[in-house]
């Protein structure tokens, strides 16, 4: 037995972390916790320990204990959440991030060898879903969601789901309409060769069977696959702008009546052949465009994090209330790792607040009784109570979605390429059309009408509605591949014409956490305590850094604290004498250092040393700035500017923001627009979320695409943050790209249009330059596209 | 040659036979979760215990 053994001793057979202590042990396995063990025995009371032999530490570490689900006992809770329920039966979809290995599915999908009562258990991987079917007569609802919890596997409960929304909002049956127009384009295509071909005289009474054929099997095709089109086109005229849709529609529509036409009077083959590949790949077009992105949503608002219920005191009992019935003046319950719903203020217990979902910031903020709380701040220390100030719709955070920005339909969002584009298009075919039409009707009326049928057969844009679809996902799939994820193909044209990029600050260009203090001098512990009691009392970033990297201690009781803004604190504790701060603060004179900042320790007069602060931003943050110009950058923090002379390097001094409230951040993006600029804004918290909707590009930065992140266009990775140049010059390349797509099947339609208006387009030259103008125009995105992204470094 | 009649007769039949199998498919949920079953493939099977 060798190092692995020595290993596994030593970390929690069921989570990996390392074990503190040996005191959990159980069938000679160790564990970091109770809760590790528990779920071990669990495990293995039921004989599934095969759960450990597919991987290693399979588990999620369960340092914490409690149970918070008794909110699932309320039957209008309990109405929203389920997907179907009878008397017998109830199915239910859960979602739960932990899933993340094959041994996640092993277990979850074995739950009724805990309970009997579980019938059916299915994992959606990717959705990271689990979609459950139980006996609602022998196990509730709260049963379930804790015996998941109990063995490791906690949902995430919230009733406004927007994954599942998402995911259920696009079944119109492209696939199935794909699938049909498939199966019409082959069979059409198979029984209009020997026309191509040629039939001789003995062969003619195959001519008309198999021009019924071909008329039957265009039926499906325009009338179900190509609904769509008409109805889009329709609308079209209602609303008098000219989409794409409408010269598709007619196009469809002229070659549906002529080859009816032409096979009814025994004229001619018609065009069954060139209108079902039309269709055909027009729906393949739209298909491709539509990624979704499983794991990912980007439409969530503060509901989406925000509980479910939350726990009110009312007399002597406490009773789970829905939190919209949540009503001012009621005393709620807080407990560890609870999110707080609404702004409040601290009756009791000691808080310990934790903004990241607001502002990025991770390091927990402390608050005394009597304070008022902002809603969106977790709880990271024991059960606090809390008295209601505000109705959950009017917290300080969330009013911000009663902004205008949240409540009106944007319809400012930029034009497409396509949908400039297409208002000419059609305007001009239509003019070649009647031009034709007139030219030829003094003439030669059959003539007339041919040549003007072939014009708008001939000229329907189907490879100009090709190319941004493939062109775009190509893009697309290149950004995903570099860890940037946009909500659809529109956002990428939409990053093109970025001229503005406003960013937050922390958590966006600073990474949250991370461990950047070090100290500078030896301590002692007394001493070590007496910094953290007074650092403890402060608000201050710097301070918070320092309790927390000395970790939690007993507090003592402080006197006489005074904290001079900018500058230092100082504090008596017991007999002892404290000063903390800046150099002038600590010994009257100034020796700083430009780079980083420091923070001196005075105790009882004694010089013991200081703290450094580096900062860490994220890498590439000096890429980023070179983007000015031709950008322009802006900097918009809630923050106050201590970190503005660092910031330099990146932003001009007047272009940076400090000490913004969510609302002014929203202000400032408006501003900017009204002075012509397209804003791409780059935030991470709750509290960017009114800038990324108001300006015309969102992007949310986040460590974990899993997490939590604001209603946004598109996320980024963080790891990616410094390839933000290279996307920006890409999705200019893929613009130039469609532009050139453009004039390619511009030249296929002039070719064609060269044949149609001498009225003389033989159904077999529309058939072969339909799919070849196609294939030339997806392969030429799809090729260009990947070497536009080479070139830019992107893989 | 009125063979060919009957040919595609049987030709288009087939080829409604697929896609109505692949309606079938489509509609009862296999083409949802492309991924899990083939995780779910590599998972062995609980070994019964030997009975007699």
């Amino acid at each position: 037995m060798t190092e692995s053994t020595i290993a596994q001793l030593t970390t929690c057979y069921h989570c990996g972390e390392d074990c503190v202590s040996t005191t959990y042990k159980f069938e000679e396995k160790t564990f970091c916790c109770q809760g590790c063990e528990s779920v071990y025995r669990i495990l293995s009371e039921n004989k599934l320990c095969s759960y450990y032999n597919y991987n290693d530490h399979p588990g999620a570490t369960r340092q914490r204990i409690d149970k918070r689900f008794d909110y699932l006992d309320e039957p209008s809770i309990i109405k929203e959440l389920i997907d179907y329920t009878d008397n017998e039966i109830t199915t239910v979809t859960l979602y739960i991030p932990h899933i993340h290995c094959s041994s996640c599915i092993w277990l979850l999908e074995k739950l009724n060898k805990f309970n009997p009562a579980v019938h059916h258990c299915r994992i959606d991987f990717l959705k990271k879903q689990l979609n459950i079917k139980f006996d609602n007569q022998k196990l509730s609802l709260k049963g379930l969601v804790e015996l998941l919890y109990d063995i490791g596997y906690e949902p995430v409960i919230s009733l406004q789901d927007v994954i599942k929304k998402q995911n259920g909002a696009d079944k119109d049956n492209l696939v199935a309409k794909i699938a049909v127009a498939g199966f019409c384009f082959g069979n059409v295509m198979l029984l209009s060769f020997p026309e191509y071909f040629g039939l001789s005289a003995y062969e003619q009474s195959f001519r008309h069977f198999f021009g019924w054929l071909n008329i039957a099997f265009c039926l499906p095709v325009v009338f179900y696959s190509g609904t769509g089109y008409f109805t889009s086109a329709w609308q079209n005229i209602r609303n008098k702008v000219m989409h794409i849709d409408f010269p598709l529609a007619l196009g469809i529509a002229v070659l549906f009546g002529r080859t009816v036409i032409e096979i009814l009077t025994k004229s001619g083959a018609g065009f069954a052949d060139t209108l079902c590949g039309l269709v055909f790949f027009l729906l393949v077009g739209k298909f491709v465009q539509r990624k979704t992105y499983n794991h990912i949503s980007f439409e969530r608002d503060y509901r989406s994090f925000f509980p479910v219920a939350v726990q009110v005191i009312e007399g002597d009992a406490e009773k789970s209330v829905p939190l919209a019935n949540l009503k001012v003046g009621q005393r709620i319950v807080i407990r560890h790792s609870e999110i707080i719903p609404a702004d409040a203020i601290l009756l009791k217990g000691e808080a310990l607040i934790d903004f990241s979902f607001v502002t990025g910031e991770s390091v927990p903020v402390n608050k005394t009784l009597g304070e008022i709380i902002y809603a969106g701040g977790r709880q990271t220390s024991e059960a606090i109570e809390m008295e209601v100030v505000k109705p959950v719709s009017q917290s300080y955070l969330t009013q911000l979605w009663n902004n205008e920005a949240f409540t009106s339909q944007q319809d400012n969002r930029m034009q497409t390429f396509n949908e400039k584009v297409s208002k000419y298009f059609t305007v001009v075919l239509l003019v070649i059309a009647f031009g034709c039409l007139a030219f030829w009707l003094p003439t030669d009326a059959r003539r007339g009408l041919a040549a003007f049928t072939a014009v708008l057969i001939v000229a329907c844009p189907c490879a100009l509605a090709l190319s941004t679809p493939f062109t775009m996902s190509a893009a697309l799939s290149i950004f995903d591949r570099n860890l940037f994820y946009l909500k659809n193909t529109a956002v990428v044209e939409q990053l093109a014409r970025i001229d503005t990029i406003v960013f937050d600050k922390t958590g966006t260009i600073t990474t949250s956490g991370g461990n950047n203090i070090t100290l500078n001098a030896v301590l002692r512990g007394h001493e070590k305590q007496l910094i953290y009691s007074t650092c403890a009392n402060s608000n201050h970033p710097l301070s918070r850094m320092i309790c927390r990297y000395l970790g939690s201690m007993a507090k003592l009781p402080v006197k006489e604290y005074t904290e001079m803004p900018g500058k230092g604190i100082s504090a008596v504790i017991g007999t002892d004498n404290i000063r903390l701060g800046s150099g002038k603060f600590v010994f009257g004179h100034t020796e700083e250092d430009a780079l980083s900042t420091r923070v001196h320790i005075m105790i009882n007069e004694e010089y013991l040393g200081y703290f450094t602060f580096t900062q860490s931003y994220r890498q590439g943050l000096d890429k980023v700035g070179h983007l000015s110009p031709p950008y322009r950058l802006f900097l918009v923090s809630g923050d106050q500017n201590h970190e503005k002379k660092e910031l330099l390097n990146v932003f001009e001094a007047g272009q940076m923001h400090f000490d913004q409230s969510p609302q002014q951040k929203l202000g400032f993006i408006q501003l900017l627009q009204q002075h012509r600029g397209k804003v791409m804004m780059v935030g991470d918290g709750l509290n960017d979320a009114g800038a990324l909707k108001q300006s015309d590009l969102g992007i949310a930065v986040t460590d974990n695409v899993n997490n939590f992140s604001p209603g946004c266009d598109a996320i980024l990775d963080g790891k990616s943050f410094g390839k933000l140049p290279a996307f920006l010059q890409f999705s200019k390349s893929t613009v130039r790209i469609i532009h050139c797509s453009f004039f390619i099947s511009l030249t296929y339609n002039l070719i064609g249009l060269s044949y149609a208006v001498t009225g003389s387009l033989s159904p077999l030259i529309a058939a072969i330059l339909m799919p070849v103008s196609t294939v030339t125009i997806i392969s030429f995105t799809t090729i260009a596209t990947h070497m536009a992204a080479r070139r830019r470094g992107l893989q | 040659m009125n063979i060919i009649y009957f040919l595609i007769g049987c030709s288009v039949l087939l080829a409604t036979l697929f896609l109505s199998a692949f309606f079938w498919a489509q509609r009862s949920g296999q083409n949802d979760d492309l991924y899990t079953p083939s995780v779910r493939i590599l998972l062995d099977d609980e070994e019964e215990p030997l009975q007699k």
